[in-house]
C-alpha cells in the first residue's frame, strides 16, 4: 500500500483527484436540472480518466511498463477529447453565456490535462519514446491554453476587440491567405531575406578582414559589443528618409541589425580553434588562408551559426518595426499598425501567428544546415 | 602565464597595454566620423547643388562643402550638427521643457526601468518554478524557447492599444511591452544558473538535511548570480528597445520613440539622430549600471576578481 502511495505522489496524483473532485461537483450540478448538451459525456469521460490513471499510477509500481504507457496513452488522447467537448459546450456568438456547471467542467479537464502532463513529465521513457513525449509534453499544455484562451474569452463574452478567441483568428488567418501572402512577400521575401544574406554576409567579410588584422579586431570588437546594446531599431526612421517607403529602407535596417551580431560572433568564432591545433598547422607550413579554410572557419562554424540565428530573429523585428514608420500599403508591420488602428483585432493576431510560423521555419530551417554543415561538433554527436 | 605582460603585484602596469587597448579603438572611431563627414557631403549635395543652381550661384569647392554640412534639414546630418543638437537639447535647455532630451529620455527610462524591473522579477519567478517543478520545465520551457524565435515586438501596437481601449494608459503599457522583452531572456538566464551548482554541492547540500528553500537560498541563488548578471544585461537593452518601440504606434507625445516618429515625419534628420544618440547613450549607462551592481555584488559576495 505504501509503494502505491508513494507511486501515486512521484505521479503527482493529487491534480487527478483534484479533477475528479471538481468532476464530482459539476456532476452533482448536471443531475440538479442543468440541461446543457453532452454533460453526462463530460462526466462520465473525466471519470474513465479518473479510472485510467489510478490503473495507471498503481500498475508503475509493478514494472509492467506497457499498463502505464498505455494507460497514459490512453489519457492523454482523453485529455485532447475533454478539451474538444469543452469547446463544443461553449455557446455560438449570440446564445447566453455558460454557467457555473460549464466552469466546473472546465476546470476539470484542465486539471486533467495538467495531471496528464505531470505524469508523463515523470514517466521514465528510452530512445523514440523519449523524443514522443519530448514533443507530446508541450503539445499538450499548449492546446490547453490555447482551448482555455477560446472557453475564457466566449465563456466570459470577452469583447472582440480586446482578446478574439483563437478559432476566429483561425478563421480569419484561413479567409485572408491572398493578403497575408502579399504581406509575406513585401516583407520576409524582399525586405528580411535580402537584409539578412547581406547584413550577415557584410559581418562576416569584415570578421575575416579583422581576423587578418589584428589592429582592426582590437578596434572593432569593443565597438561591435557596445553597439549591441543599443537601440539600433531607431535607425528605421532615418533609413525611410533615405531610402522611401518601399522595401529597400526595410532591407536597409535589416543589415545595419544583423551586422554587428555576425561581426562579434564570428570573431570569436575565428579565434576558437585550440593553440595545439594552430600549432599543428604551422608545423603543415600551411599559410594564413589554408589555415583559414582549413582549420579555423570550419571551427568557427557554430559560433556563425549562432550569430545566423539570432539575426533570423532581428531580421523579422527590424522589417516589421521599420514599416511603422512608412510603408506602401503592404507589409506584416503595415497591416499591424492599420488594423491595430481599426480595432480589427483577429486581423493583428493572424498577422502575429503568420510572423511566428515564419520565425519559427527560418529558425529552424537555419537550426537544419547547422546540423548538416556542423555534424562533426560534440554537441550533435 | 606567459613571462611578458604579467607584471608583479605592485609593479605599476606598462602604458604600452594602454595604448593597445585605446588605440585602435579610437582609430575606428575616427575613421567612422571621417567617413560619417564625407557621407554628409556625397549625400546632402544633390539637394545643395539643385538648391544653387535654382539660386543661381556657382560657388567654389570648399563654399559648396560649407553649405552641405549647415543645411536646415540634412539628408544626412554632419556629426558637428548632431553634436550641436545634443549640447542645446541637454545643457542649454531647462530640463522640464518640452524641446529637452533629458525630459525625453526620462520619460523613456522610466518605462524601461518599470518594465525591466517586472520582467526580472516575472523571469527569475518563472525560473524558480521551472527548476522546482519537472512538469513546468518539460511543457513551459519549450514555449519560452520557440517564443524567441518570434518577433515579439510585432505585439507591441497591439498591447498599447487593447491596454488603451480598458483604459490604462501612460507608463505602464509600455513598461508591459518592456516586460514582455526582458522576461525571457532572465528566464532563460537563470534557469541555467539555478541549475548550475554541480552535483557534488547539491549532495553536500542533502547530507545536511537541508529543506528545499535552505538550498535554495544557500547554494542555487549564490550560483546563480553570473548568470543573473549576464542575462539582465541582455533584458536591460531589450527593455530600452521595447520601451522605444513601444511609443511608436500610439503617437506618445514623450519620450525617445516619439522623438524619432515626429522626426520622421517633419523630416527633422538632425532631431532624430539627437534622438539616436540619447538612446544610444540611455543604453550604455544602463549596461554600465548593470556592470557596476555585478562588480558590487560581487564584492559583496566575496567572489575573486576573475
Amino acid at each position: 500500500m505504501n509503494a502505491i502511495l508513494s507511486k501515486w505522489r512521484a505521479g503527482k496524483g493529487t491534480f487527478l483527484l483534484l479533477s475528479g473532485v471538481v468532476a464530482c461537483i459539476a456532476a452533482a450540478f448536471a443531475t440538479g436540472g442543468a440541461d446543457e448538451p453532452g454533460f453526462a459525456g463530460l462526466v462520465g469521460a473525466v471519470f474513465a480518466g479518473l479510472a485510467g490513471g489510478i490503473v495507471g499510477t498503481a500498475a508503475s509500481s509493478r514494472r509492467h511498463w506497457p499498463v502505464p504507457a498505455f494507460s497514459l496513452l490512453f489519457d492523454f488522447l482523453l485529455a485532447l477529447v475533454l478539451l474538444w467537448l469543452v469547446r463544443s459546450a461553449l455557446p455560438g456568438s449570440v446564445g447566453p453565456l455558460p454557467g457555473l456547471p460549464f466552469w466546473f467542467f472546465t476546470v476539470a479537464a484542465w486539471l486533467f490535462a495538467w495531471s496528464v502532463v505531470n505524469r508523463m513529465s515523470v514517466f521514465a521513457a528510452q530512445g523514440w519514446l523519449k523524443s514522443a513525449l519530448g514533443l507530446a509534453i508541450p503539445a499538450l499544455f499548449g492546446l490547453t491554453v490555447l482551448f482555455l484562451w477560446e472557453a475564457v474569452t466566449r465563456g466570459f463574452g470577452i469583447p472582440f476587440v480586446l482578446l478574439p478567441p483563437p478559432s476566429a483568428i483561425g478563421a480569419r488567418f484561413a479567409a485572408s491567405i491572398p493578403l497575408l501572402w502579399a504581406d509575406f512577400n513585401q516583407t520576409v521575401l524582399k525586405a528580411v531575406l535580402f537584409g539578412f544574406v547581406v547584413g550577415s554576409g557584410a559581418g562576416f567579410l569584415v570578421a575575416l578582414l579583422a581576423d587578418r588584422y589584428a589592429f582592426l579586431a582590437n578596434g572593432l570588437l569593443p565597438i561591435g559589443n557596445l553597439v549591441s546594446a543599443l537601440p539600433i531599431i531607431g535607425i528605421a526612421p532615418v533609413m525611410v528618409i533615405w531610402f522611401g517607403f518601399d522595401w529597400q529602407s526595410k532591407a536597409a535596417v535589416v543589415i545595419v541589425m544583423t551586422f554587428f551580431p555576425m561581426l562579434v560572433n564570428a570573431l570569436a568564432g575565428l579565434s576558437a580553434s585550440g593553440a595545439m591545433e594552430r600549432d599543428l598547422m604551422r608545423t603543415y607550413a600551411s599559410n594564413h588562408w589554408q589555415a583559414l579554410f582549413k582549420l579555423r572557419l570550419p571551427a568557427a562554424l557554430p559560433f556563425v551559426f549562432n550569430a545566423l540565428k539570432i539575426n533570423s530573429t532581428l531580421a523579422l523585428i527590424g522589417a516589421i518595426v521599420a514599416e511603422f514608420f512608412g510603408t506602401p500599403i503592404v507589409g506584416m508591420g503595415f497591416r499591424i499598425s492599420t488594423e491595430v488602428g481599426r480595432m480589427n483585432l483577429d486581423m493583428v493576431w493572424a498577422e502575429i501567428a503568420l510572423a511566428a510560423i515564419v520565425g519559427s521555419l527560418f529558425y529552424g530551417a537555419i537550426a537544419l544546415l547547422e546540423r548538416a554543415a556542423t555534424f562533426w561538433h560534440p554537441s550533435y554527436r | 602565464m606567459g613571462v611578458t605582460g604579467n607584471p608583479g603585484p605592485g609593479v605599476a602596469p606598462p602604458m604600452t597595454s594602454l595604448r593597445a587597448k585605446f588605440l585602435p579603438v579610437l582609430t575606428i572611431v575616427a575613421a567612422i566620423v571621417a567617413l560619417w563627414y564625407v557621407a554628409a557631403i556625397g549625400m546632402n549635395a544633390p539637394f545643395q547643388r539643385d538648391q544653387n543652381s535654382r539660386d543661381g550661384v556657382s560657388p567654389d569647392a570648399w563654399t559648396f562643402i560649407g553649405q552641405t554640412l549647415t543645411q536646415p534639414k540634412p539628408t544626412m546630418p554632419a556629426p558637428h550638427q548632431v553634436a550641436e543638437n545634443l549640447w542645446k537639447n541637454i545643457f542649454t535647455v531647462k530640463v522640464t521643457s518640452k524641446r529637452s532630451l533629458v525630459y525625453h529620455s526620462a520619460v523613456t527610462l522610466s518605462s524601461t526601468l518599470l518594465g525591466f524591473l517586472m520582467g526580472t522579477a516575472l523571469g527569475v519567478v518563472i525560473a524558480i518554478g521551472i527548476v522546482h517543478v519537472p512538469a513546468l520545465a518539460k511543457s513551459f520551457l519549450p514555449w519560452v524557447v520557440a517564443s524567441q524565435m518570434v518577433p515579439m515586438l510585432a505585439v507591441a501596437p497591439m498591447i498599447i492599444v487593447i491596454l488603451a481601449a480598458i483604459g490604462v494608459t501612460g507608463l505602464l503599457p509600455k513598461a508591459l511591452i518592456s516586460t514582455y522583452l526582458s522576461f525571457f531572456p532572465v528566464t532563460v538566464g537563470m534557469v541555467k544558473g539555478l541549475r548550475s551548482p554541480e552535483v557534488m554541492h547539491l549532495d553536500l547540500m542533502r547530507t545536511y538535511n537541508a529543506s528545499k528553500t535552505k538550498t535554495f537560498i544557500k547554494l542555487r541563488a549564490p550560483a546563480s548570480l553570473p548568470f543573473f548578471f549576464a542575462s539582465i544585461k541582455v533584458a536591460v537593452a531589450a527593455s530600452l528597445v521595447g520601451a522605444i518601440v513601444g511609443e511608436l504606434p500610439t503617437g506618445a507625445v514623450a519620450g525617445i520613440g516619439s522623438k524619432l516618429l515626429a522626426g520622421s515625419y517633419y523630416s527633422q534628420t538632425i532631431d532624430v539622430w539627437a534622438a539616436l544618440i540619447a538612446g544610444s547613450i540611455c543604453a550604455v549607462l544602463l549596461v554600465l549600471a548593470v556592470d557596476v551592481a555585478r562588480v558590487l555584488a560581487g564584492k559583496a559576495m566575496g567572489a575573486r576578481p576573475a
